[in-house]
Parts: structure tokens; sequence; C-alpha cells
């Protein structure tokens, strides 16, 4: 234990010592959070929609057709429930719920007034702003085409409500999501490079000479960056919150629960890289490529995973990072819980148990 | 304690298709500073490195302090110090860190360690750097850092793989001196150097060409037994030798 403290206090001294590594290490997030909190819009296809039809006639079934037809929307993954409607938004298998009340049909030959109602995931601000336009000019289309002309087109309309994100503020989309790639490129990248700088310097050999296991290396140098790692996304965190009015709706403890076991999978990562390499440079390179890439690219932090081909589709199921993403959002823009968040949080166990396992083999291979 | 600190028997290691060292066998004696000398490329800190428990041989067999290299690693790393050609301290950290975290790397007690960190700066004179960060000095007092590190927790043996590459004549005698020191003290030595006037310092020597030991003896023995003048000559004249052979 002894020799786990001073592994640890050396590190933290690297770190304190290094001003340039810490100053990035604590601007980055705080640049990259202004950045993305004010950002982009995106063209979006592919919307999951689940339809509650209580109608139940042609017109209904036409509408639905129009809908799932349009190229913009397909049919979602779960049918929803009628109690709870809002369920297949939380569980991401939807991203909109159409509810067609009985009466459309009635309402179009009687020219009376109807309401289609629809219900919108708010969380991410471009999808649901999408939804909600094309939704509108699906609708005025098919009640131009269904009605004979020169009658006068009925009052009927959608009520959209958007859940979780009712200003449609794209911060409170990318904020999350930021947490998540900002944890990995401290986690994998900073330890990657601080192992690989033992071994560039010749202090790994000294070490190995003496009576040190790897595995208390390896603890020596991940306890300081998970310490780093929590600090940066608390950082972000209390940046989203009070700066850009990101709710926090959902439970602290399980937020930090998650991040802890993210942080773990990306120092997993990162001991993988610095078991490849031999110099910093190479271990930066790695890691970039191998980790800080695809947790912004892949992950759904910036492109809709469901707009990607199928392959890249198929990458995004790997990185941790998409899986970590779409439980802090739905911790903080939903509130939801384990109930519905345990399919990512059981693949984000997984991901985490197979790195730690293939990183401590790799890790202990190269020392014998 | 064992009388032969080092004893190697058909040691071989092979990288691929690629034999480093091949089939080399010595005993070094307790409390002697053993020259492992050779051209550049020859196998000597591969060698070394299979000593002190960093690579495992591909065949052969070899005990450190009467521990086998193969089995008892762990008792081996407790028994040595070693000391790399390439500076391998901490640059960042200054050389009391530095000495404090070797310290608690080997669990010597606070204590302990205190009183050895102070003696170890006495003995060599390294006061008034002791306290800077390792990375701003000279390189004849970072040599000197360095073995002030591998030496606190007292090792039996202690392995020097070109310990004073890059340092100037004056530093060099004064560390051959403080060598000298630890071997009366009872430490045994096993130095690698390019440096012929440090060879002759040792006790015995070996001489090693592509991954084999090719000569053996003291100093002495070594150049009557080649007519030579000195070991300088015997050296240059065994090897070029060799490699004109092929």
């Amino acid at each position: 234990m002894g020799k786990i403290r001073h592994l640890i206090l050396k590190e933290i001294r690297h770190i304190l010592r290094d001003p340039r590594s810490l100053f990035i290490a604590i601007m980055m997030p705080i640049l990259m959070t202004m950045l993305y909190g004010y950002a982009i819009n995106l063209d979006i296809k592919n919307i999951g929609l689940a339809v509650l039809d209580y109608d139940r006639t042609v017109e209904s079934r036409e509408l639905i057709g129009r809908f799932y037809n349009s190229g913009y929307f397909i049919e979602s993954q779960a049918e929803p429930d009628m109690a709870d409607p809002e369920l297949v938004l939380k569980s991401e298998s939807a991203s909109a719920v159409l509810i067609i009340r009985s009466g459309l049909a009635k309402a179009m030959a009687t020219q009376a007034e109807y309401q289609l109602g629809m219900l919108i995931d708010g969380s991410d601000a471009n999808t649901s702003a999408a939804v909600s336009g094309y939704g509108n000019i699906i609708l005025m289309q098919f009640l131009k085409e269904q009605m004979p002309p020169g009658t006068e087109i009925p009052g009927i309309n959608i009520s959209q409500q958007i859940m979780y994100n009712p200003d449609l503020k794209s911060s409170h989309f990318f904020v999350p999501g930021l947490i998540g790639v900002i944890l990995m490129m401290i986690s994998a990248l900073l330890t990657s490079m601080t192992i690989a700088r033992e071994k560039e310097t010749g202090t790994m050999e000294q070490l190995l000479t003496s009576p040190v296991k790897p595995q208390q290396i390896i603890i020596g140098k991940v306890i300081p960056y998970i310490g780093l790692a929590v600090l940066d996304g608390l950082l972000v965190l209390l940046f989203a919150v009070f700066y850009f009015g990101v709710p926090f709706a959902g439970s602290t403890f399980l937020m930090f629960a998650f991040g802890i076991l993210y942080v773990v999978a990306a120092l997993a990562l990162g001991i993988l890289i610095s078991t490849l390499v031999k110099t910093q440079q190479v271990a930066m390179m790695l890691a970039l490529v191998i980790t800080v890439l695809p947790s912004v690219m892949l992950s759904g932090f910036i492109f809709e995973i469901k707009n990607m081909p199928e392959m890249l589709q198929w990458l995004a199921h790997i990185v941790p990072t998409t899986y970590f993403i779409l439980i802090i959002r739905g911790i903080m823009l939903k509130g939801s819980g384990l109930d519905v968040l345990w399919p990512q949080a059981a693949a984000l166990i997984v991901l985490t148990i197979a790195l730690l396992g293939i990183a401590s083999t790799k890790f202990k291979r190269r020392i014998g | 304690m064992v009388s032969h600190p080092v004893t190697i028997e058909g040691l071989t290691k092979k990288f691929g298709s690629f034999t480093a060292v091949d089939k080399i066998s010595l005993e070094v004696n307790k409390g002697e500073i053993f020259g492992f000398l050779g051209a550049n490329g020859a196998g000597k800190t591969t060698a070394i490195r299979m000593l002190c428990g960093l690579l495992l041989p591909t065949s052969g067999s070899g005990a450190v302090n009467g521990y086998d290299i193969y089995s008892e690693n762990e008792k081996i790393k407790l028994s040595i110090g070693y000391m790399s050609q390439k500076f391998s301290l901490y640059g960042d950290l200054t050389g009391r860190e530095n000495l404090k975290f070797y310290g608690a790397v080997y669990s010597l007690p606070d204590k302990e360690l205190k009183e050895r960190t102070e003696e170890v700066i006495d003995a060599l004179e390294l006061k008034s750097f002791i306290d800077r960060p390792a990375g701003s000095l000279p390189v004849g007092w970072r040599q000197r850092l360095a073995l002030s590190a591998a030496i606190l927790h007292r090792p039996a043996i202690l392995f020097l793989d070109e310990p004073t590459g890059g340092v100037d004549p004056v530093f060099r005698r004064k560390f051959w001196e403080i060598l000298y020191d630890l071997a009366d003290q009872g430490t045994t030595l096993f130095v690698t150097t390019h440096y012929m006037d440090e060879a002759e310092f040792c006790r015995r020597i070996s001489i090693m060409h592509r991954g084999r030991i090719i000569e053996i003896g003291s100093p002495q023995e070594v150049v009557a037994r080649h007519h030579q003048r000195d070991l300088q000559e015997t050296f240059i004249t065994l090897i070029s030798g060799r490699d004109a052979d092929g």
C-alpha cells in the first residue's frame, strides 16, 4: 500500500509540475463547452416514430403511411404503451410519438376542428425541431390531397408537446455529450501519454527492476487521472447547468457511478494504447485516432447514429462513449433511471470489463 | 551470503531468428568489480536485462544472489540495484524527491530512508544539488544522483550499464572512486563500459562479441594472453580480428 501511495504522490507531482498539460486539462473542457454549447444545425432523417392510432380508419392509416413514406420517419422498434406513450421516448426506441385520437376521418368529412397529438423527444434539439417541422408539412400535404378540390381545408392541426427540452436548445443536447468526450480525452489520452513518457525516458525500466509490481504501477497511474477526470467532469457539468441552463433532472448518484465506470473504461483504453507504443508522440496520435475521434464522430455526440452508414453504426456500438452519452442525456434531460437505462448501462459494463481484461493481460505480457 | 553473486551457464536470448546472447557462462565473485565489455550491439545490455529480471531468457540457467533468474525474480529485484545508460530518474522531481520515491519503492521505513538519504548525499557529495529538479542537473551530477538512488536500498550487487557515458574525465575518475568505496564495503559491481581506462580498474573482465563471451580474466591476464601493450589494443585486435573473419 505504501508503494502505491508513493506512486500516486509521484504522479500527482508530475501533473502539477507540467503547467502546459495542466492548463490543457483545465481549459480544454471550458473552451469546448463554450464551442459546442452554441452549435450547429444538421440534416436529419430516419427519425424513429411510434404511432398510437385510436381512429383506425382508412384516412388515419393513409396519414400514417405518409409519415413513414416521407423518408424522414421510420417505424420505431417498440410499440408505444397506451397508458404511458412517453416510455418509448425514455427508452430511446423512438424520437417522437404520433397520437391520432378517434375522429380524424369524421373531422375531415365534416370539416370540423380536430387536433393530432405529438410527443417529441426534445433532448436532441436538432431532431426535435426537424420532427416538428416535417410533421406539419406532411399533415398539410395530406389534407390538401385528400380534400376534394375547392373545399376548404379543415382546421386540423398537430398539437405538439416537446419533452425534456422545451426551448429546443442545442446546448442541452451537446453539453451532456461533451462530458463524455472530455472524460475520454483526459482519461485515455493523458494516461497513455504518461505511461509512454516513462518508457521513453527509461524510468519504466528502472521501475521494473525494482520490487514494484506492474499492477501497482498501473494503479498508481490510474488513480490521479480518475481524480483529474472527475474534476473535469464536474467543471463541465457546473458550466452546463449554471451557464447554459441545461437541466439536471435525474439522480446525481447514478450520474457519478456511471461517470466512474466510463472513466475506468477510458483509462483501460489508455493503458492498452500505452502497451502498443514506445513514445509519447505515437501514444498521442493513436489515442486521438482510436479514442477521441470515435467518441466525437461516432458516439452520437454530434451525428445521429441512425443516419450513419451501416458499418459505422456497427463501429459506433463498440465505442463506450455511445452508451455513456445516452445514459448521461437520459439522466440529465429526462430524469431517467436504471429502469429504462439498463440496456445502455449493461452494454457499458460489458465493454468496461472487456477493455480492462484486454488491457491488463496486454500489460503483463509486455513486461514478461 | 553467496560467494558468487552472479552465476550464469549457457544463457541465451533470441529475438525471432536473431540471437542476441549466445550461450554465455560466467561467475562473478563477491565484492569484485566485474567489467562486462564488448562492442556496441554485442549483447551486453540484453544480458544485463536478463539478470535484472527485465527480460526472460530463451534458454540456459542463471542465478543472482543465489536466486533463480526464471522463478525468483521478486527476490532478485529486492537485492539488486540497477543503473542504466539512460538517465532514468524523474526529471521533474528534485533529487531528494526521487530518492524518497525509490526508497518507498523498496519499502524502506521512513526513519531509515531519511538516514540513508543523508548518508548517500554525504558519500556522493550531492548536498548542493539534491534539492534541484533532477532534469536540470549537469550530466555528471545526474549520473551521481542516479547512482545514489540505485544504492539507497543497499543492494548486494549493483548492475551499471555504461554509467559514465557522456561524462567528463574528472567526473569519471571521481565516479570510479565511489565505485571502489562501494566494492570495499562488500558490494559486488557488474559494470559495462566503453572506456578501456575504466576497464583497467576492474578486478576481472569479460569481452563479448556478437552474443558470445570471447575472453574472460583479469585485465592483466587478458592483455598478456594476446601479447598486446594494453587493454585498448587487446580489445581492438580481438574485435576487429573477428569482424574480418566474419
